[in-house]
């Protein structure tokens, strides 16, 4: 622990009593999964039999094919469309004309502020049953497609406003139009500084999937809950399940990481001229 | 339609619900995130470890999968919170539903209370500290007139969204046998047919919770706004 903004460096009394915390709270911790292994233990929960379908290949199958692929699938497919609307909806909260910019201001309000859950029930309930319902898997990725397009739309347009006053002025000097600025100069910078923010958002979207359990979406939880239904390991399934999402989302995360540290670095490599003339200059936050 | 308005007391009711889950559990998630945050931060390393992996675990689950543990999982250890059902407070009868709803909404949203604590304190400019410390504070005059007021003002605007989440994501616990207003939106579904217009209503009553909060928290960042 370097001395930071809380801590003064320690002095020997204070290292020493750090030690004894240290052990202190090592034995809390282990003494915590301690007792979760011997609960585990006492109710016969690391009985071969119940951990058997996740080693028997034509189980680990399904999981992987059924239940993560269509997870996957779900998420790329509502992330994909969730980028056009969010674009669309973006530009339209920055738009000039009020009659566009008010009602792209509503929508995103309304969209960011319903529960996906709810979205899903009723997606569902109103077109999704019956024989020409458009089934649970859609009602899922249409679901995550709006509330994930309205989150998007405000990164976008927050990455629009970041990009430097100075690109627009110059290409509006150039002589572009208000259409051209935004196509050639703005987004192109935008979506750069945007790309990070899209990946962090295909967690959330990779999480939100699993809500699709809800309604008896295919997936990952699914799946989860057709192995338990049968095995009766309840326990193991969930563990399964959810320490495959766990592995799935810090991959995500670490390609997040790095998309950010390739496209956009540790400052923002927006304007490398600008800065080198005017040092200091403004900067829109 | 006439269904809904003829039954309104049903959709309040279902409401009440609702924000009796985020009251609950908003407040038992700050106080375990700030728990948490104070592990994450403090100068132990095995317990800034263990809050580290906590966060990080609970973080990448997605918040289904903590009530698949809270409502299956743990049932076949034996943890079925009915004991909660004995407790009474006043003529409100807690039941084990509600209970272990709470405790899987506060565990999940602890993790993110934890992280915009964290991102607070990492806002306080060193030299603060630092001025404090040169003026003779001992560490908790330093913590409680100079770091933590900072931290916390700084820590608003984040907490604010993640109690905004929570809100909307007490609605999973429909998914799990307690008929909030999720619940009770697909109860009138499946009995009437203006489909959109029920969604519009229930959809307006969690933008009117949402609108509230992010007041709540504007009021207060205003309130408390300082100079940098």
């Amino acid at each position: 622990m370097s001395a930071g903004v809380l801590f003064d460096s320690p002095g020997p009394r204070t290292v020493a009593r750090h030690r004894l915390y240290t052990a202190l709270g090592a034995l809390l911790v282990l003494g915590v999964l301690a007792l979760v292994v011997w609960r585990l233990y006492d109710r016969g929960q690391f009985a071969y039999r119940l951990w058997e379908p996740f080693v028997t290949p034509s189980f680990v199958e399904a999981i992987f094919v059924d239940g993560l692929l269509k997870t996957l699938q779900m998420a790329a497919l509502s992330i994909l469309f969730a980028v056009v609307v969010g674009v669309l909806l973006g530009i339209g909260k920055l738009s000039e004309h009020r009659f566009v910019r008010w009602p792209s201001w509503a929508v995103v309000e309304f969209f960011r502020a319903v529960p996906v859950l709810l979205m899903m029930y009723f997606l569902f309930y109103a077109y999704g049953v019956g024989k020409e319902g458009i089934g649970p898997y859609w009602c899922v990725v249409i679901a995550l497609t709006f509330y994930n397009g309205a989150v998007l739309a405000e990164i976008l347009r927050a990455g629009v406003l970041a990009v430097p006053k100075g690109q627009s002025e110059a290409a509006y000097a150039l002589g572009m139009r208000k259409s051209q600025v935004m196509n050639i100069v703005l987004l192109p910078q935008a979506v750069k500084i945007m790309l990070p923010s899209i990946i962090s958002q295909c967690v959330v979207a990779l999480k939100d999937t699993s809500l699709g359990f809800a309604i008896g979406a295919p997936g990952l939880t699914f799946i989860g809950k057709q192995i338990y239904g049968e095995f009766q390991n309840q326990v193991q399934a969930a563990m399964v399940v959810t320490a495959i999402y766990i592995l799935v989302n810090l991959l995500l995360t670490w390609v997040a990481t790095w998309a950010q540290r390739r496209y956009v670095g540790e400052r923002s490599i927006l304007d490398p001229g600008v800065s080198a003339l005017h040092p200091g200059g403004a900067r829109p936050a | 339609m006439d269904d809904l308005f003829s039954n309104f007391d049903l959709v309040l009711k279902a409401f009440g619900l609702t924000l009796g889950l985020f009251a609950v559990s908003g407040i038992a998630s700050l106080l375990l995130g700030t728990l948490l945050a104070a592990m994450r931060v403090g100068p132990v390393s095995v317990l800034a470890k263990a809050a580290g992996f906590y966060v990080t675990v609970v973080r990448n689950t997605p918040l289904l999968m903590i009530f698949i543990f809270m409502a299956v999982a743990l049932p076949r250890l034996g943890i079925t919170f009915k004991s909660v059902e004995n407790i009474s407070a006043g003529d409100v009868e807690v039941s084990s539903f509600f209970f272990r709803s709470c405790v899987a909404l506060s565990l999940y949203t602890a993790a993110f209370v934890c992280e915009a604590l964290r991102s607070g304190i990492n806002a306080v400019p060193l030299g603060q500290a630092e001025a404090a410390r040169a003026v003779g504070l001992p560490f908790t005059g330093v913590m409680t007139q100079v770091v933590l007021p900072l931290a916390i003002r700084a820590a608003v605007p984040p907490l604010a969204s993640v109690q905004i989440a929570l809100a909307k994501n007490t609605s999973v616990a429909a998914a799990f046998g307690i008929f909030e207003a999720a619940a009770r939106m697909k109860f009138f579904t499946n009995r009437s047919a203006s489909d959109e217009l029920i969604f519009l209503t229930f959809a307006i009553g969690y933008v009117l919770i949402v609108e509230v909060v992010s007041l709540f928290s504007g009021l207060l960042e205003r309130r408390w706004a300082v100079a940098r």
